[in-house]
């Protein structure tokens, strides 16, 4: 005990703040929603997500709700450059890994999407709806339902809902995940070179090829689809089945 | 007797006989394979295609058609009473019984009635689909004369509409690959599931939902097809699988890979078959599973004898 000295005193202190929980550094998901990160450059989510959430105008997606997994895997694939936004990209590097982990449990903790058990009746060939509720299995195309769950409310942590979002982001991702095909040059217009992907974060490469076999109409109507679905003001019966 | 209890009687009858109906002829639905082998497509030909669901008459028969689509897809939600696990008609025929190689029913209605080798009698359509729901969603097969299998069929034969009779179709059944050369490995397999299939079907097989929905069906354990399913086969999964998995990327899986990982998903416990003798795994194995494919039940594997069945 002789040696125990000051040095050895703030040893001991430091030990003992350290084991205290430390509320002032911990990260804080909703304080980043509302204020954003701890470096500057990461922005208050809110600003374009919506002060509820649930996305704005401009294919801001919805993000009150979704699975804890997938928002953070999403923020990951943001700093890696798996998934490409020129908004987005900076934003999610500047976020520390706690920061990352915080703000998606806080995300996963809003509500939920409200989707009634079948929206929208029988699908008619050739619509938006048809592509959600059929697919196109002549180019092994499955219908969304089938992975994204029955209207597209979403299953576990790697098929996040379509239901809820705006058509304007789910056009945006199916072509970040297509990618644009190289035009030639005709006598009036000049060539316009391949645009590569800016989304390869989906698993399997499952998106990726789905993306790829749609039109551009085909995109638009089946994004249309689910952007039409909204938010249910009726809560769905969880004890019921959601029909396909 | 008197004329009021005879009335009683008469009127009782037919509901007893309804409740028999009920307790199928396990003998009569064992076998799933007895049919011709159908033939390879022509390459630059198109398999058969069934008509647009457009194309279903807005009438009764229509109305009927529909009811049978619904029931295709919605199993469990809509016939509960006669489904046992979490499976769908549509979890193995794939775009609600339309795509080729994934069982259709275009191909598979005008083989029936057929005679089967195995229990040495014709069986109808009806009787194949009492067996899958016997077999492979581990239920109560329905009546005959049901309306739920009265749906299925008017579907079934709707679907079917100017197919040939008797005729075996390229993309009947699951087109299953030939063994590999040097066998099957279920290490191998364990590894192409974890790669490939655990996203959707869990880590444990088990399958995901949405709430009380089963959206991805489990693979094995209590919720998945029993012992006596044509799927629990080696050679039909490997099938299913290389022509329909992993969902929309069906094709790209080798035959050895899906050989591999039809044998690893195949190599757990699933409900006990229906048909068990005598209580005897060892019987039940010499009777319904020697001569049936590919298969492991009654077969010791990793030191674990399989076919023990889960409820």
């Amino acid at each position: 005990m002789r040696d125990f000295g000051p040095s050895r005193r703030l040893a001991l202190l430091c030990g003992v703040l350290l084991s205290l929980p430390l509320p002032a550094l911990a990260a804080d998901g909703e304080a980043i929603m509302q204020k954003g990160g701890a470096n500057p450059a990461a922005m208050p989510c809110i600003t374009c997500h919506g002060a509820d959430g649930k996305g704005m105008a401009g294919g801001f997606p919805r993000l009150s709700g979704l699975p804890e997994d997938y928002l953070a895997k999403q923020l990951r694939d943001f700093k890696s450059g798996s998934r490409q936004n020129p908004i987005m990209q900076p934003i999610a590097s500047a976020l520390t890994d706690e920061e990352v982990a915080a703000v998606a449990k806080a995300y996963a903790q809003r509500p939920k999407v409200n989707v009634q058990a079948t929206p929208g009746g029988r699908p008619v060939e050739g619509s938006g709806a048809w592509i959600a509720l059929r697919g196109l299995w002549d180019r092994n195309v499955p219908e969304c339902t089938l992975c994204h769950g029955p209207a597209g409310v979403g299953v576990g942590s790697h098929f996040p809902p379509l239901a809820g979002q705006s058509a304007e982001y789910i056009e945006a991702q199916l072509k970040a995940w297509r990618g644009e095909k190289a035009v030639a040059a005709t006598k009036k217009a000049k060539a316009i070179p391949a645009v590569a992907p800016t989304r390869r974060n989906d698993p399997n490469g499952l998106m990726q090829h789905i993306a790829v076999d749609l039109s551009d109409a085909e995109i638009k109507a089946v994004a249309e689809y689910f952007g039409s679905l909204g938010d249910s003001k009726e809560p769905f019966d969880e004890t019921q089945h959601r029909l396909r | 007797m008197t004329t009021i209890s005879v009335r009683l009687a008469v009127l009782l009858l037919p509901l007893l006989m309804a409740s028999g109906a009920m307790a199928v002829d396990t003998a009569r639905l064992d076998d799933q394979t007895q049919l011709p082998k159908a033939p390879k497509k022509v390459s630059g030909t198109k398999y058969f295609q069934p008509p647009a669901e457009g194309e279903i008459p807005n009438n009764a028969f229509g109305e009927l058609v529909r009811r049978g689509q619904d029931l295709f897809m919605n199993t469990k939600a809509l016939a509960p009473q006669y489904v046992g696990n979490e499976m769908n008609c549509v979890n193995c025929h794939i775009d609600r019984g339309r795509k080729a190689n994934s069982a259709p029913l275009w191909a598979a209605y005008p083989m029936y009635p057929a005679y089967r080798k195995k229990n040495n009698k014709v069986n109808t359509f009806v009787e194949r689909m009492q067996g899958c729901f016997q077999f492979s969603m581990n239920g109560k097969p329905p009546a005959a004369d049901s309306e739920v299998l009265t749906a299925l069929t008017a579907y079934a034969y709707w679907m079917s509409t100017n197919a040939p009779i008797g005729k075996a179709l390229p993309g009947r059944g699951f087109d299953e690959p030939p063994p590999p050369k040097g066998g099957y490995d279920i290490g191998r397999g364990k590894v192409v599931y974890e790669k490939q299939c655990a996203i959707c079907h869990g880590d444990n097989g088990e399958g995901k939902k949405v709430g009380v929905t089963s959206v991805f069906p489990p693979l094995w354990g209590k919720d998945s097809y029993n012992w006596g399913a044509g799927m629990h086969r080696i050679n039909t999964a490997a099938g299913f699988i290389q022509h329909n998995m992993p969902l929309g990327r069906g094709e790209t899986l080798s035959d050895q890979d899906a050989w591999d990982v039809a044998a690893f998903i195949n190599s757990h416990e699933r409900p006990q078959d229906p048909r068990l003798v005598n209580g005897s795994i060892e019987e039940t194995r010499k009777r319904y599973h020697a001569d049936d494919g590919v298969n492991l039940y009654g077969v010791t594997v990793n030191g674990t004898l399989l076919g023990q069945g889960v409820k």
